[in-house]
């Protein structure tokens, strides 16, 4: 492991949304090559937090920073961090009817492309990248046909989101509660997806309220949130702790 | 979700749907002109000035008389100042000393204006498989492989060319689908039309080219009232296309249309229109008033007309093209994707009357509304009590863009008929800020996004596009709504 590389510096990050203030001071540096996971009751900010990250435009930011890789992503928008390498797959993948899954991966793929200067790929070449990347999330290819995420079952779901995560091959990925809702197979899949998928040149953050997913991805460090704000910080046993205490023995 | 990003998307949504209109242009030409103003004298005029046989200034002054008993139509979904016809000129043509034997006697400034257009009329450059009609204003300019098609029989003329050639084919059927007291607009084109294209399919003919007429208003203050015909004799088979575009002004010039078409005994009609007048400004003013009337006859067993329509432009939209099923087993079907946005309004649908044993009729209709436009499906499906086992199905999807769109929909049903079968779908949808963060999270941008949502809405239309036009058609809704491409 790249020791103490940091690839996402987050400084006393505050923002609301419709003038209700979510994130109250934000503090969070994660170097190369670790796990984070985010875990806290409901309300305490997680989603905002991921959403904030990945620029979502209902968000204001009134205070703070963040570096991605070395270089301030508070003023991009939410296309060009993507470009960049950070990627949120989302807790409630969104449907887009009357787009197939083959085109939105492909028109999102040569995107990348196109920010790297490389050749943007036809759609014969696409097919035998994407079918490998298939593999890894179990996914037969007959879904590629289908709208996306449209009448996904909720593990095809999050299956399609670890698989955009696979195909942009992103440097940061934020997983918001991809494992929720998922049964225990579905779980392993996804895990085994993202073990594969990291390595010490990359970082994830997982956010999650159950110990279940950390027992196949394990963390570096666990943090917990509450109040717009990280309140304690440890290690894969403050995962368990929780799990056995829940969060008032915080307090 | 919250206000926040509504106003925020809706910025973006703005900045996108709010395009330059491309063909906004006008050209310096000298017009003969009847004056400002409506009465019998300019009809009589009209016709004098078009040397017509006296058959047609019966039918024009029967229509006028109709027209002046009449009243503006006000059930639409439409919302516009009074039309002052007393305002608009009737009769407008680019001044010609001669008549023309060849396109190269056309004045180079008309060519160059459809070269601009896109639409290319010089042998060396025109498309290779569609045989075009250029209509400027009131006057039919030029008529592109005539003679290559007179050899399968097949004419196509300017309708003014056709009244004089072929007298008793007009005297058959002109009026015949669209009466002249038909309504309203169709009375008042009944009484001045000035141009509009002719075509005729003999039997057993398949026409080898795609027919097209492309139409632009040029003139400030005129109105265009073309007058298209086609008849498609017995197992003949046609496809053909319109399109349209006006200069930008600030007034609204008026352009009230009727297409009739005539399929007998397994004839196959297939009729597409890329419809893109200017459509005003931001704020609305200005864009054409196009009140159409276009209605297809079935009269053959077998037969079957078929209309696409892709809609864009227009300050207000007021047409249904429709289908009249006599002959048994004849089919009639209806594509239609209309997008509107700024203070754009459509009415526009289809109607289908069953008429004949086994008839089927098909409508797809998808309405995309933007900005602060409203559109509207309007529709009925008639089964009498003879056409025993007709069918029919219906689907009207709409599309919202952003929160401050409208959408409405009237489909009208009447059954007279045990035996018949109907269906109808309908849906909403919008697209929403959510799904467009999720393209730009994936690194997409908002006009790809966008337009690879528009183009998976409106695909079972353009699927029925002659092969020419599905790309145009695609790149015309961009360029109404992207802002990179195009």
């Amino acid at each position: 492991m790249n020791t103490n590389v940091p690839i996402l510096e987050i400084k006393n990050l505050q923002a609301c949304i419709n003038e209700n203030k979510i994130l109250k001071s934000f503090n969070l540096t994660i170097n190369k090559g670790e796990i984070h996971a985010i875990m806290g009751p409901n309300g305490s900010g997680k989603s905002t937090f991921s959403k904030v990250l990945a620029g979502h435009p209902a968000y204001d930011v009134l205070d703070g920073e963040i570096l991605f890789k070395g270089k301030s992503i508070i003023d991009l928008e939410p296309e060009e961090r993507s470009h960049l390498g950070l990627f949120l797959a989302f807790q409630y993948p969104i449907e887009i009817p009357g787009v197939s899954n083959e085109d939105f991966l492909r028109l999102a793929y040569n995107a990348k492309q196109a920010f790297l200067e490389k050749p943007e790929v036809d759609p014969i070449e696409f097919f035998s990248i994407i079918t490998q990347k298939l593999e890894l999330v179990d996914m037969s290819p007959t879904f590629l046909s289908r709208n996306v995420n449209e009448g996904f079952s909720g593990g095809e779901k999050k299956r399609n989101e670890i698989l955009q995560m696979i195909l942009l091959d992103s440097d940061v990925s934020i997983l918001d509660e991809t494992d929720s809702g998922l049964d225990i197979d579905a779980l392993k899949i996804i895990s085994k997806g993202i073990n594969t998928f990291m390595n010490e040149d990359k970082a994830i953050i997982l956010i999650t309220h159950y110990q279940r997913l950390l027992d196949y991805v394990q963390p570096h460090y666990v943090h917990v949130m509450q109040n717009g704000k990280i309140i304690k910080t440890g290690n894969a046993d403050l995962a368990k702790e929780l799990e056995a205490k829940g969060y008032e023995w915080l307090k | 979700m919250s206000n926040q990003s509504n106003k925020i998307l809706d910025t973006n949504l703005t900045k996108l749907v709010n395009q330059p209109y491309k063909y906004g242009f006008s050209t310096n030409i000298e017009k003969d002109i009847i004056d400002k103003g409506l009465n019998e004298n300019v009809v009589r005029l009209i016709s004098q000035k078009k040397n017509e046989p006296e058959f047609l200034l019966d039918f024009r002054l029967k229509a006028f008389k109709k027209w002046e008993k009449m009243e503006c139509p006000s059930w639409a979904q439409l919302k516009f100042s009074e039309i002052n016809y007393q305002d608009i000129i009737y009769y407008s043509a680019p001044k010609v000393k001669k008549k023309l034997k060849s396109l190269n006697e056309v004045d180079p400034e008309l060519l160059e204006t459809f070269e601009k257009l896109g639409i290319s009329l010089t042998e060396q450059k025109r498309l290779t498989n569609v045989a075009v009609d250029a209509i400027f204003d009131s006057v039919s300019i030029a008529t592109t492989f005539k003679e290559e098609l007179a050899e399968y029989g097949v004419i196509f003329s300017s309708i003014s060319e056709a009244i004089h050639d072929y007298p008793d084919l007009i005297k058959k059927y002109l009026g015949t689908v669209v009466p002249i007291g038909d309504n309203y607009f169709a009375a008042l084109n009944s009484a001045v039309f000035t141009d509009g294209s002719f075509c005729y399919i003999p039997e057993d003919v398949k026409c080898p080219l795609e027919l097209s007429t492309y139409f632009r208003i040029n003139d400030q203050n005129s109105g265009q009232f073309e007058r298209t015909l086609i008849v498609a004799e017995k197992n003949s088979q046609v496809s053909y296309l319109e399109g349209c575009t006006a200069p930008q002004y600030d007034t609204n010039q008026l352009h009230a249309a009727i297409v009739e078409l005539v399929a007998l005994e397994n004839a196959d009609i297939k009729y597409s229109t890329v419809q893109n007048w200017y459509a005003g400004n931001d704020l609305g003013k200005g864009g054409v008033y196009n009140f159409v009337t276009k209605r297809g006859l079935c009269a053959g067993a077998n037969s079957k007309i078929s209309w696409t329509q892709v809609e864009t432009g227009s300050n207000i939209t007021w047409k249904y093209p429709s289908c009249l099923l006599v002959g048994e087993n004849s089919s009639g079907e209806f594509y239609s994707v209309a997008l509107t946005n700024n203070y754009q309004q459509a009415d526009t649908g289809s109607k289908m009357i069953h008429v004949g044993k086994n008839t089927r009729s098909r409508i797809v209709s998808k309405g995309i509304s933007a900005g602060k436009s409203k559109n509207t499906y309007r529709g009925l499906v008639n089964i009498g009590n003879k056409a025993i086992g007709a069918r029919n199905y219906s689907q009207c999807d709409s599309l919202l863009i952003g929160n401050t769109s409208n959408a409405n929909t009237f489909p009208f049903i009447s059954v007279q008929n045990s035996t018949a079968k109907i269906e109808h779908e309908a849906s909403t949808s919008k697209i929403g800020e959510e799904q467009i963060f999720y393209f730009l999270q994936r690194g997409i941008s908002i006009e790809k996004g966008i337009e690879l949502m528009i183009s998976g809405f409106c695909r079972e239309v353009f699927t029925e596009l002659p092969l020419e036009f599905a790309a145009e058609a695609d790149r015309l809704l961009t360029l109404k709504l992207e802002g990179s491409v195009g």
